[in-house]
């Protein structure tokens, strides 16, 4: 079976089980719709709210991000879960306890005011129509992906797809979808971390395979760090250690703060709240929504740095012809480029300013230009 | 609820959540950020200590923190009698 056909029959499945959930529980009253009956499960409830939460960034583009800029991409990690302390200690649980459905709706009722309702209205709309662009840029890139069609066109088949069974199910739907949704993400996110760890350091965690050593093909322990090894071959490349950071502190204080506070808003994550029984298993599922989130936060930075690794050892100093597959399909989706600008075909991979222009690969004989920088793009 | 009741549950709700901010902050802000640079000059394993808190160490402060938060926040509701049925 090919790789094309194996991908339909995934995707394939994975969206008749979403669209079979939300056909199976498909909302019967106007509570159920809102907050599914606010009969949740905590622990449902937990990976819903993570899979609601963990989007299209934090599984599509997050290990990427943290690949290519290392420490500095600490901001994302620290930033986004950091938020969600904020949200569970000091929103959601008096949100939950006042009563009613939305932030709009508490804003509204204890400033006695529908001037205030009426903004806040508004600042909700505006917040989460920012949000869902992005989400809907995500789906459409993986539909583009995996269909083969246009962006443009992907974001509409997964707005149809969406709309469908949010429509259908309401919050209920929607909460049991994300259950599956979770199950699947998490999955499709540890199966690989876990096997680069064991090839790469024999640890069958990635989590401490972050921090162990390096083995060989043989599986010997080589005794030399993962990150110690790292940080010696981007260094030598002319990049910046991967450990440390480039920007100031100042700069990564603020940019943490935002992020917190930008997490600690997200409306869609604190009508979570809503959908349990009481205010004591709406702090439960907080905690389980963390332990599912930080599952996959942990994982990504040591998916980060085997990439970085992996990345840099299979394509530095390789003839162009003899890369494997994915390098020309990354090409051609545009993740990764590179100018020959020495001419000798083989890829030299440098730390300095990304090129300008997009190169071509036409019919995989490219401009023979040497790579003088080589930007890898998740 | 009596009038000083409700007074002591809301101190003791704002004292708890006071401790647990000063953790939150003292793992992201502090060691993952501020002192970065002090803390990498220490090994941990195979990590730098600073980088291991901003990329691993504060999520794992911050999930203990929400799971203790939850249990006692349900304790004091309890003592207080504010508990939902």
């Amino acid at each position: 079976m090919d790789v094309q056909l194996l991908t339909y029959l995934f995707v394939g499945a994975s969206f008749a089980l979403y669209i079979g959930i939300a056909v199976w529980s498909r909302a019967g009253s106007t509570k159920e719709f809102y907050v599914a009956g606010g009969g949740v499960h905590p622990i449902a409830n937990g990976a819903a709210t993570a899979a609601d939460w963990m989007s299209a960034a934090s599984f599509i583009s997050m290990a990427g991000i943290i690949a290519y800029s290392g420490y500095d991409a600490s901001v994302y990690l620290m930033g986004w879960t950091g938020g969600y302390v904020l949200l569970a200690m000091l929103l959601a649980p008096y949100l939950r306890k006042f009563g009613k459905f939305t932030v709009p709706d508490f804003v509204g009722d204890r400033y006695y005011s529908s001037v205030a309702r009426t903004v806040a209205v508004v600042c909700v709309i505006f917040i989460s129509f920012t949000y869902v662009a992005g989400q809907m840029r995500g789906t459409g890139i993986v539909f583009a992906r995996f269909l083969e069609v246009d962006v443009n066109v992907g974001v509409m088949i997964g707005m149809a797809i969406v709309f469908f069974y949010a429509v259908l199910g309401g919050m209920k739907g929607v909460t049991y979808t994300q259950v599956a949704q979770y199950c699947v993400l998490i999955f499709a996110f540890l199966v690989p971390a876990v096997f680069l760890s064991i090839m790469m350091t024999g640890h069958v965690l990635p989590q401490t395979g972050f921090g162990g050593t390096l083995v060989d093909a043989q599986g010997n322990d080589t005794g030399v760090y993962l990150l110690h090894k790292l940080d010696q071959v981007v260094t030598d490349l002319g990049f910046r250690e991967y450990t440390e950071g480039s920007k100031s502190t100042i700069d990564v204080f603020f940019i943490t703060a935002a992020l917190m506070c930008g997490t600690a808003g997200l409306p869609h994550v604190i009508v979570r709240f809503f959908t349990v029984p009481t205010v004591r298993d709406a702090r439960i599922s907080a905690g389980w929504a963390l332990f599912f989130i930080a599952l996959l936060y942990t994982t990504a930075p040591a998916v980060g740095a085997f990439a970085r690794v992996n990345l840099i050892e299979t394509v530095n100093e390789t003839a162009y012809e003899e890369l494997p597959g994915w390098f020309y399909n990354w090409e051609n989706t545009g993740l990764i480029g590179w100018v020959d600008k020495n001419g000798d075909g083989i890829i030299q991979m440098r730390g300095g300013d990304p090129f300008v222009g997009k190169p071509s690969y036409e019919a995989r004989q490219p401009v023979r230009e040497h790579a003088e920088s080589m930007a890898s793009v998740c | 609820m009596k009038e000083a009741n409700a007074k002591a549950y809301w101190a003791a709700n704002i004292k708890l959540i006071m401790g647990y901010l000063v953790v939150w902050f003292v793992v992201s802000y502090g060691c993952g950020i501020l002192l970065v640079d002090v803390l990498n000059n220490i090994h941990f394993f195979g990590f730098k200590l600073g980088f291991w808190f901003a990329q691993q160490g504060a999520i794992y402060f911050f999930l203990a923190l929400i799971i203790m938060y939850a249990r006692s926040m349900n304790k004091l509701d309890e003592r207080f009698d504010v508990h939902e049925q």
